[in-house]
């Protein structure tokens, strides 16, 4: 050792504790405390990684959670009309996030600027995000040029549990779903009036779901300029 | 050699979830997250809003447990530290996919912790200023106080560590407060 120039002394000098231990015992308890991690800030929230979408929760607690809310509704409004109001005004928030997060995700920010593939990408992305599956029709309204449909035949999954008493006939839970649709072409630039409505399928017990989207006369002008 | 005859949980936990029906955990972050904010715009007390989450978490709980002894099978706990494996391995996992930790077990005064690394309803959330005092998972500890309210155990339940607080994980103390005696309704025998 002491052949050794003094720069590569002190390098190759064995490590020190840095206290002397009388027992075993101390020196664990030593080994505890430094090993312990500093708490480390959490990253502010816009500089975290946006997860990949993969995640899943039971069916039956977003049911849960949706019929709570539901019922925390029902004694502040006063009509069938206000309640579908209050659901399809918490889709429509959450449909401008999911734009947001789709259009990174999955399509690389592009946007879409064509009436058509904007209902397509809701009919097939936003469903499949949704359901787990593409919307089973989607039609333009013969009478109407302004309105289009989407036609679910089977009960929507995130409504399937939900049934209406008598005395809230004409109240349609999809409300909710279609505050979503609205949501997303209001952020889109596609302003619309979106409703759920319930007609019955002859040979079905379950009547089936149609989404009905009203445009706006600006985007039907802006269209047609541009088909 | 006790352990070895108690059933896996964290397996049990798994395979329930495999077979429940699921939807996109984003979706339902994106529903609490319009649930809380209605509320927030109802009331204007924040501690109000932390009272109402509470409440629909407790109506969710005493619905909850049905399902949960329906769907898991899970045996009658022999006391209530088992309880705590049950509900951090089988119940998270079951309805929100995640498994939380049991910490702190306290013999005495009858409580512990659960923490939870992941908490699906608080993806992409950020609590603002003037929202400080807002305990926004606060619908869990309902559902917990519901659904043991329904097997007998009064419970209270409330977080110390939060993570939308800057803390690095969501910590949940759960206290036994009392056993309650399992009322006969009235007409049976």
């Amino acid at each position: 050792m002491s052949t050794l120039s003094p720069a590569v002394q002190s390098a190759v000098q064995p490590m020190k504790p840095t206290g002397s231990y009388s027992s075993l015992e101390q020196l664990a308890a030593k080994a505890t405390f430094t090993t312990e991690k500093k708490p480390q800030k959490p990253l502010p929230i816009l500089s975290r990684p946006i997860s990949k979408g993969k995640a899943e929760v039971s069916l039956s607690a977003f049911s849960f959670m949706f019929s709570e809310f539901i019922q925390y509704c029902i004694p502040r409004v006063t009509n069938t009309s206000e309640l579908e109001k209050r659901l399809s005004e918490a889709g429509y928030t959450i449909g401008n996030r999911i734009l947001e997060l789709i259009s990174f995700r999955e399509k690389n920010y592009k946007r879409e600027t064509k009436l058509i593939s904007i209902l397509t990408f809701i009919s097939f992305t936003i469903w499949k995000l949704l359901f787990s599956k593409n919307a089973d029709l989607l039609e333009k309204s013969t009478e109407e040029p302004d309105e289009y449909m989407i036609t679910e035949n089977q009960p929507l999954s995130l409504t399937k549990f939900i049934s209406t008493p008598k005395d809230y006939q004409g109240f349609n839970c999809a409300s909710f779903v279609a505050g979503i649709v609205e949501g997303i072409l209001d952020a889109a630039d596609f302003g619309a009036r979106v409703t759920a409505h319930s007609m019955p399928l002859k040979g079905q017990k379950h009547p089936k779901t149609v989404i009905l989207i009203k445009f706006n006369p600006d985007v039907i002008a802006r269209s047609d300029l541009n088909p | 050699m006790a352990a070895a005859t108690k059933p896996n949980y964290a397996r049990v936990g798994e395979q329930v979830f495999k077979e429940v029906e699921k939807v996109n955990a984003e979706l339902f972050t994106l529903t609490y997250g319009a649930i809380v904010a209605q509320l927030l715009r109802d009331h204007e007390d924040v501690e109000a809003v932390n009272e109402q989450l509470e409440k629909m978490g407790y109506n969710i709980g005493l619905r909850l447990i049905e399902e949960f002894l329906a769907r898991s099978g899970v045996p009658r706990c022999s006391d209530f530290k088992e309880t705590a494996e049950v509900i951090s391995k089988v119940g998270f996992k079951m309805f929100l996919g995640v498994t939380a930790s049991v910490v702190n077990w306290d013999p005495k005064k009858n409580e512990y912790s659960l923490i939870l690394e992941e908490n699906p309803l608080i993806d992409f959330v950020e609590v603002p200023e003037q929202y400080q005092s807002l305990v926004y998972s606060n619908i869990l500890c309902g559902v917990l106080r519901g659904a043991l309210e329904m097997v007998q155990m009064s419970v209270e339940c409330r977080f110390v560590r939060d993570v939308l607080k800057g803390d690095d994980a969501s910590e949940i103390k759960v206290t036994l407060k009392a056993i309650l005696a399992e009322e006969v309704p009235v007409g049976e025998d």
